[in-house]
């Protein structure tokens, strides 16, 4: 392509995101917009069609990011090219999402007519402001009879502070106002700067790894432009590769000549390890590299961390494989081998968060049929030793003995819990009751208020979105980001079967609820742990010193006296399920532990 | 060749709170449809070979004496009952009277397994049954009265808010009838009963497995007093009297199970026959079965039930019997579960046998689920 022609076309290239809270109807919309721009035939349709994962359509989330490229003629008679660019909807992926608004130059936001603005809304859409994008605001679902357009219009421009007089009121489902969010998109969105004969810039939002190809990196051209044959260098990595293919999605990826300004596709270059291809980094040309990479890069490190182990032993071999191979897809996800006296061999994992943490976990027992022990996740410590030394401690049972420690700095993160005013008082009572504390407290509007506290990314991990969803009957729309350490007053409590510690149910608490998190898990413990053939004391302890404790009796009586004629078939199968049942556990000591006791640390009911 | 016949008669005058048999409350049910086509099924087996039936339901005595009496027919048109050696049913107090117990004795039946459950009328309403403690005394001595000596009572405990006073005094009860055989089993909340929902809304709760454990030791304890051995984990019966046909279950031998929702095991197959009634009668009607699911019995199955079977005898498994059944030693395809149940003083052998402890009479499922194995034994 000739230089004026790339120019002209790059006029007609718009990029944009799709902003939304989960089940505003952010892949019903992008399926409209797939239909109205014929990207697909009605025949390849399948409903949500950006959402590939069976995971991802189980729960109506998006996990990984997909672009497509999509020619759309305006009502001018020009055809422009959209490029539409598929963010994650949770938090664990914030920077995902990031980086993927910063592959934009708009960004459409979805907000239900009658839900209105959420939490996690308004975490991408500060994101998207960040990237300096241009938002539409879109109302969906006004065919509902609860929509309530016109406040939620108010709504967006008193929180959000855009614009809303233009918004268009569209029904995804329906395909009402589709047309109008098109011609919004040509009009409103800016066409990409930059200057295709500029040294090569061009921004990784996203990287998967096929068996075939290697690794596939989605990119965004910022500057210059990039063909096969050239040798590029990752500027962030400083690993250099010879690009083998480049192309767009339409949505099945179609192979191009050259990748140019304002372009989104894939780039294939031999690279072996998604490591390699890190989200966010800059991609450049090896003889003629650009000065600086583009701004934004960042380490994404696991916040996350619990102990995956192989329910059957022997699967430790094919439980590498799966992480190995769930790795080349996600650099976020890390591992190491593990040993536990309790659960024998395994690994630790890190995650970005809960979220992503159920995803690998649910991923690894189907995709790769293993089925899994997991501890309770755990944050990170960061733990000043006596001697001068910091220590990272991702894992409660390697904490230090107290008398080592100096002090113990903890993750902390602000939350932002919006919250129709009523439950106000629970929402605040719960942030306390977690050890959080108190930073803004807003109202959005006459009935919905916003509340940000710092809490301890240890609570959030434990329990606070269960109970901040049962306090509000669900109300509430919760976001939360990493701010930084805090010196906390945090004891290492240790769980004792028979007197024998076992070294999967460590956990390390705030002193202050440590007796009261003790006898709940000792008495939890009690419940999930069927008896035995001989009494098992069950205790939690801080060093040396028992704080709860509870007894799994001894077991007296186990057998079906009751007739069953001659059904010996129903007896077989109770016998079957009994045996069933006594494989899935661990034998700790003497002790036969079912799969959930080591989770039971975490999932703690209210009283 | 079976020896043994079961007969499903499910109708009930009203269903126990605790049970989950296949059973129909009678009034407007097709009884004698039913019948008939428990006739025609009956004719499709050979039962020349024949040592035991027992009719059992549902309640056999929910029948109008007329209908009885059309069973009793039935019966002795298909089954050699001359050559039998036991012939049991079971009746409910409450609704056998001396007609209907007379036609029984008329048509062969030498043994009544009695419901009694619980001799506390407070007991007895808690749990749906719709007769009195003393009506099931009356029974009993009207059972007698017909010429039957050969009577089991039924009886229940680990019921919801029964004492050990409660089942001590259903015992001595129990015992002052002097019955020669006795079954007594502890409550189970199943499924699709109103006990299983009542559990579920937490109105009941099961007792706690020491009393249930303290409740069958006395048990066992207070029969052996009055000569009644526990020859099975359920099972009590004076010198004589033990149950010939339930042996054969136990001992893991062939038995035909005929009506609806009847389980039988003849040729190596276990079948199920359909449950619901009208379901029942069309399929033998018009296929003449009504079986519904048939399971050929692998040789590991058999090795298993075998075991977990056999070890509910008072005597166990014959390690002799075993071998000439299998040709191999019980040992050589437990080599493991033997041993850890005997370190576990669950299992004992001697006299060339093995047989639970008094604590694996108590854990019998721990021990029995020992016994399930993972893989098809090998075949010498």
């Amino acid at each position: 392509m000739k230089e004026q022609e790339k120019l002209e076309r790059q006029k007609r290239i718009r990029n944009f995101s799709i902003i939304a809270h989960i089940d505003h109807g952010k892949s019903t919309l992008a399926d409209r917009i797939l239909e109205s721009t014929s990207a697909l035939t009605q025949r390849e349709m399948k409903d949500q069609m950006l959402d590939a994962m069976d995971l991802e359509r189980e729960r109506g989330i998006t996990i990984k990011l997909n672009s497509v490229q999509l020619k759309y003629t305006h009502t001018d008679g020009v055809e422009y090219i959209f490029h539409l660019i598929d963010t994650p909807g949770h938090v664990d992926f914030s920077y995902e999402v990031s980086r993927s608004l910063a592959a934009c130059e708009g960004a459409l936001l979805i907000v239900d007519a009658a839900q209105g603005i959420e939490a996690q809304t308004l975490a991408n859409v500060y994101l998207a402001l960040d990237n300096d994008l241009e938002i539409l605001p879109i109302i969906n679902k006004v065919d509902l009879p609860s929509a309530e357009p016109d406040r939620v219009k108010q709504e967006v421009e008193d929180v959000i502070g855009l614009d809303a007089s233009e918004a268009v009121l569209a029904s995804a489902k329906d395909g009402i106002g589709t047309d109008e969010i098109l011609r919004q998109i040509v009009e409103k969105v800016p066409p990409p700067q930059g200057d295709p004969s500029a040294p090569l810039q061009g921004m990784i939002f996203d990287s998967v790894y096929d068996t075939y190809r290697g690794v596939i990196a989605y990119i965004r051209i910022k500057e210059g432009t990039v063909k096969p044959g050239e040798k590029i260098r990752m500027m962030q990595t400083g690993k250099e590769f010879e690009v083998s293919d480049v192309g767009v999605f339409n949505p099945k990826p179609v192979s191009c000549d050259e990748l140019t300004v304002g372009d989104v596709g894939f780039l294939i270059a031999g690279i072996k390890n998604v490591g390699d291809s890190r989200v966010g980094d800059t991609i450049t040309n090896a003889h003629n590299p650009a000065s600086e990479p583009l701004p934004g890069y960042k380490r994404m490190n696991p916040m996350v961390f619990c102990g995956l182990f192989p329910t059957d032993a022997s699967k430790y071999n094919a439980l590498r494989d799966a992480l190995e191979r769930l790795e080349l897809n996600d650099s976020s996800l890390q591992f190491e081998a593990e040993t536990s006296q309790a659960l024998g061999f395994g690994f630790r994992c890190g995650f970005l968060g809960l979220l992503h943490m159920e995803i690998i976990q649910e991923r690894i027992e189907r995709e790769y049929n293993i089925e899994l022990i997991t501890t309770a996740p755990s944050v990170i410590y960061h733990v000043q030793m006596v001697d001068g030394e910091m220590k990272e401690i991702d894992n409660p049972s390697n904490m230090p003995d107290a008398q080592q420690v100096e002090w113990v700095e903890e993750p902390f993160v602000k939350a932002t819990v919006m919250v129709p005013n009523d439950y106000v008082g629970a929402v605040m009572e719960l942030c306390q009751a977690k050890r959080g504390e108190f930073k803004d407290m807003k109202y959005m509007d006459d009935t919905r208020v916003n509340i940000v506290y710092d809490l301890p990314l240890t609570e959030i991990v434990y329990d606070f979105f269960d109970q901040l969803k049962s306090q509000t009957k669900g109300y509430a729309s919760f976001d939360y980001e990493f701010i930084g350490f805090k010196e906390s007053n945090l004891v290492k409590m240790d769980i004792l079967l028979n007197g024998e510690s076992v070294d999967a149910l460590s956990v390390i608490v705030h002193r202050d609820v440590a007796y009261e998190r003790g006898k709940a898990i000792v008495e939890k413990l009690k419940d999930l742990i069927p008896r035995q053939q001989f009494e098992v004391p069950v205790q939690a302890t801080i060093g040396k010193s028992v704080i709860a404790r509870s007894t799994i009796k001894a077991m007296r009586k186990n057998v079906l006296s009751k007739c069953y004629g001659g059904d010996i078939t129903r007896k077989r199968k109770l016998l079957e399920k009994q045996k069933e049942g006594k494989k899935r556990m661990k034998s700790v000591g003497k002790v036969d532990v079912p799969q959930e006791a080591f989770m039971s640390v975490l999932k703690m009911d209210k009283d | 060749m079976a020896k043994g016949l079961y007969v499903h008669i499910p109708f009930c005058e009203y269903i126990c709170y605790y049970c989950d048999f296949n059973k129909f409350l009678i009034n407007n049910q097709p009884v004698d449809e039913y019948l008939e086509a428990l006739d025609r099924e009956l004719a499709s087996y050979t039962m020349d070979k024949l040592q035991t039936v027992y009719i059992g339901g549902g309640t056999p005595t929910a029948l109008s004496a007329a209908q009885v009496e059309k069973l009793m027919q039935i019966m002795d048109r298909h089954v050699p009952v001359t050559q039998l050696k036991e012939y049991t049913v079971e009746v409910n107090p409450g609704d056998v009277g001396e007609e209907k117990l007379s036609l029984l004795k008329a048509g062969g039946v030498d043994r009544l397994s009695i419901g009694v459950q619980t001799f506390h009328d407070s007991q007895l309403n808690s749990i749906g049954r719709g007769h009195s403690a003393d009506e099931a005394k009356e029974t009993v001595q009207a059972a007698r009265q017909a010429g039957f000596d050969n009577i089991s009572i039924d009886l229940m405990f680990g019921l919801p808010g029964q004492t050990m006073k409660d089942w001590e005094e259903t015992l001595d009860e129990a015992m002052a009838l002097a019955p020669p055989h006795v079954s007594a089993y502890s409550l189970k909340i199943e499924k699709q009963t109103r006990f299983y929902n009542w559990w579920r809304e937490g109105k009941i709760a099961p007792l706690p497995e020491e009393e249930e454990a303290d409740m069958y030791e006395l048990l066992v304890d207070r029969l052996e007093s009055h000569g009644l051995h526990a020859y099975e984990i359920s099972n009590f019966a004076r010198a004589g009297y033990s149950s010939r046909h339930n042996r054969i279950y136990w001992q893991n031998e062939e038995y035909i199970g005929a009506g609806a929702g009847a389980h039988g095991y003849t040729g190596g197959v276990r079948y199920a026959n359909i449950k619901p009634l009208n379901h029942y009668i069309q399929a033998v009607q018009e296929k003449g079965s009504p079986v519904q699911t048939t399971h050929p019995v692998t040789r590991k199955e058999q090795i298993e039930e075998e075991m977990f079977l056999g070890l509910r005898l008072y005597e166990g498994v014959s390690t002799k019997r075993f071998y000439q059944k299998y040709g191999c030693a019980a040992e050589d395809i437990y080599p493991e579960s033997i041993q850890e149940a005997k370190r576990k003083a669950w299992l004992a052998e001697a006299d060339g046998r093995l047989f639970l402890t008094e604590e694996g009479k108590l854990l019998g499922n721990e021990v029995f689920a020992l016994f399930l194995l993972d893989d098809e034994p090998e075949n010498n």
